[in-house]
């Protein structure tokens, strides 16, 4: 499966990520494990796992954790939004 | 009438809310338009409320700019879908919104929400509702110029508990 994932805001800035294609391994199947798979590979990407109340979407509308990820989505993580 | 732009440029609230008022589509039904421009302040958001007095407060945390990411496609699904729900709890006659992004200075113009009905009741509470919704909803974040330096701004409970008292029944009475 694969999957294109943003980031944005504070999240995007402690990454220094913007966006990324990714394959995750066979066991990923939602965005929670997505999440826990991508904060693993790498010192650099533990922001992922600690970043208080994060938000998700997937394909661009706002999602829970245990959303069912599927093939060619698009994902995104996020800090609370402070628009307005 | 629906109008949902995302934009750099700044915008005119008079011209918008005439247009709401005189949309031919509405067939002269239009009684009232209620409207909501917020702006970017030139203090933090924790010192906003000790600015008082008639004098603005000379602080070394004045915000020198601020900075509105997005995020492109969602951000106007997330409107479409708040506006959408916002006609079907009342019974709208036109919904204008409008969100800056890029890079404003204080005193700048950075939302506006416009809402027309036959009466005032409708257009005051979907008004309150949109915004709501928006600052809960969709996928913008500010971020601080100070002579500090930069900073991401956090998320106010506050604003989690506006949106969340519209789930209460008999709150959308209109």
């Amino acid at each position: 499966m694969r999957v294109t994932v943003l980031y944005f805001a504070s999240l995007r800035e402690a990454l220094d990520c913007a966006r990324e294609e990714v394959t995750p391994s066979e066991d990923v199947r939602t965005l929670a494990e997505l999440r826990s798979w991508l904060a693993g590979r790498a010192p650099r990407w533990a922001p992922l796992a600690t970043l208080p109340n994060m938000k998700m979407a997937l394909n661009q509308a706002m999602a829970r954790p245990d959303a069912l990820l599927v093939d060619g989505a698009e994902v995104a993580f996020f800090p609370p939004v402070t628009g307005g | 009438m629906r109008t949902i732009r995302v934009q750099e440029a700044d915008f005119d609230a008079g011209v918008e809310q005439a247009a709401l008022a005189a949309d031919p589509e509405a067939l002269g039904a239009v009684g009232a338009v209620a409207s909501f421009v917020g702006y970017v302040r030139g203090v933090p958001a924790g010192e906003a409320g000790k600015v008082g007095g008639g004098g603005m407060a000379v602080s070394p945390e004045n915000i020198a700019a601020m900075t509105l990411e997005h995020y492109p496609g969602m951000t106007e699904a997330a409107l479409t879908e708040i506006v959408t729900e916002a006609e079907a709890r009342w019974p709208l006659l036109g919904v204008t919104v409008i969100h800056r992004v890029g890079r404003l200075s204080p005193g700048a113009q950075i939302v506006l929400v416009a809402v027309a009905s036959a009466h005032r009741g409708a257009a005051f509470a979907a008004c309150e509702f949109i915004m709501d919704f928006l600052k809960t909803r969709a996928p913008f974040w500010k971020r601080e110029e100070t002579p500090q330096g930069a900073r991401w701004v956090d998320a106010r409970e506050a604003d989690d508990a506006a949106a969340a008292r519209w789930a209460q029944p008999g709150h959308d009475a209109g």
